[in-house]
């Protein structure tokens, strides 16, 4: 068992995109607000700030979740991957091309998030149909209501990948 | 947000020692509740024992053909696990049901269970709500209360139980295991989820420091091929208005088994045991779904917003059980 952590500021250990930060954080703080009050990474966008609009969503160990809802001290010993994470220099993640060439987005507040999950959709093989996608995407609001332009894109990177 | 304090919890052991100790003291598990009600301010803990590193995130399919569900188990794994949707398919349905895929990735079986009502008077932290602030009042009595539990409410509180899996879970009996500071014990589900009475603030019969270690399902060969169906404003990612556990074993055309329980329209999740008496033995037909349905909802108590609940209840048990015996 740890020692109690006081609520002063302590180094958290953070593996981020593959790399290892070590911010002082007080055991209050989100992972979103670590990363991007304390991070400069700023991809993952603050929406509700209570687990309902999915603008947060990053990845821990390979899963996609909420990090507003996450203490950044308990993401110690995880790997986190953010929309920064995922492109390989500049070439784009094929989701991150076809949201441009689906024109899926209009004020982009939402889009770094609805990424994040769209890759793990079709990971989890929950892109199927579009009934499928618009379940297993509601966790993302957009509220331009670009979902139309969103499936789309979904479902090109989805027959790129079984073709 | 107020300061916090952190400890990781290595054993179980340690886990319950820490949080009996101090009032203030919660436990962590996938936070999707916790700390979104610390950061609201309903929830008082200032000090939180991280319990994600125990070894309780197993999902077991048992010889006698049950299941042993680790509490912290999250639902996307439960809801994916085969002996789950194999052996009791409505509960690996009301958890794809419920919530969105990042929560269900982050959201614990045991976390769920204790998870508290989404009544905004709970959450605004300032109504009168018995619930955070036992002997204020309930704001949602003559309130905006369109949401809100026609069944098990008293005048204190008419909070709905927000949770899907429990409906299922409570049709199927489950068993709530837990260890305490006073040692292990095992709870029947129905004996799990209190009526709020004159106390809507005791929710469950757990002591402080208490936390659950797994959630056992008895077998069921009735369940093989249960069903739940969940209605709602919107069609994903919204909380029921009213749900349906149901599972149906008909025998010569009349009623030989049956589990109904009901989400959305309890204080508790609501096993509909008047139904399930009014329909053992009859014809399995529209009549006596009907009649059943009528005697779970003669004593609603609905109040000026909720009114459509008593009827779209009946009718939710009605499908479901044409679903069901199909």
């Amino acid at each position: 068992m740890t020692p109690a952590r006081q609520a002063a500021t302590l180094p958290v250990t953070l593996r981020i995109n593959g790399t290892t930060h070590a911010p002082a954080l007080e055991p209050r703080t989100s992972l979103l607000d670590a990363l991007r009050e304390h991070l400069d990474l700023t991809g993952t966008k603050k929406g509700c700030d209570q687990g309902t609009c999915g603008a947060c969503t990053v990845w821990v160990d390979g899963r996609r979740v909420l990090s507003c809802l996450i203490l950044a001290v308990a993401a110690e010993g995880h790997d986190v991957t953010t929309i920064e994470g995922l492109a390989d220099g500049d070439d784009l993640h094929p989701m991150q091309q076809a949201f441009i060439e689906h024109d899926a987005f209009q004020c982009g507040y939402c889009t770094s998030g609805q990424i994040m999950s769209a890759v793990k959709l079709i990971e989890e093989g929950h892109a199927d149909s579009d009934e499928d996608i618009a379940e297993y995407m509601s966790g993302n609001i957009c509220r331009c209501a670009a979902y139309p332009n969103i499936r789309a894109a979904i479902r090109a990177v989805r027959d790129e990948a079984t073709t | 947000m107020r300061p916090l304090t952190y400890t990781r919890a290595a054993t179980i052991e340690d886990a319950v020692a820490l949080v009996a100790a101090d009032p203030a003291t919660a436990f962590l598990a996938g936070g999707t509740t916790e700390v979104d009600l610390i950061r609201a301010g309903v929830s008082r803990a200032d000090h939180l024992v991280d319990i994600n590193a125990l070894p309780l995130a197993g999902v077991e399919a048992t010889a006698d053909g049950g299941l042993r569900i680790g509490a912290l188990a999250r639902m996307s794994d439960v809801a994916r696990a085969p002996a789950v949707a194999e052996r009791f398919p409505a509960i690996s349905r009301a958890l794809v049901l419920g919530a969105s895929e990042q929560l269900r990735n982050m959201a614990s079986l045991g976390g769920n269970l204790r998870q508290r009502t989404r009544c905004a008077y709970l959450r605004d932290g300032v109504s009168p709500c018995n619930k955070r602030a036992p002997g204020s009042g309930c704001a949602a009595l003559e309130g905006f209360n369109r949401g809100h539990a026609i069944l098990g409410t008293s005048d204190h509180c008419i909070a709905t139980h927000p949770s899907d899996v429990a409906v299922a879970l409570v049709a199927f009996d489950a068993v709530v295991e837990t260890h305490g500071p006073a040692g292990g014990r095992r709870i029947a589900i129905d004996d799990f989820f209190l009526e709020p009475g004159t106390t809507p603030d005791i929710e469950h019969p757990l002591a402080h420091g208490e936390l659950i270690v797994a959630i056992d399902v008895p077998p069921a060969p009735i369940a093989r091929r249960s069903i739940y169906l969940k209605f709602r404003d919107r069609q994903s990612y919204e909380f029921a208005l009213v749900s349906v556990a149901v599972a149906l074993e008909v025998r010569e055309g009349v009623v030989a088994g049956v589990r109904l329980a009901l989400g959305g329209v309890g204080t508790r999740p609501w096993r509909a045991r008047r139904a399930e008496a009014a329909l053992l033995g009859q014809p399995a037909d529209a009549i006596a779904f009907r009649r059943a349905a009528q005697a779970e909802l003669e004593h609603a108590a609905p109040r000026e917003h909720n009114g459509f609940k008593v009827e779209l209840a009946k009718r939710a048990l009605i499908r479901g059980l044409a679903e069901a015996g199909r």
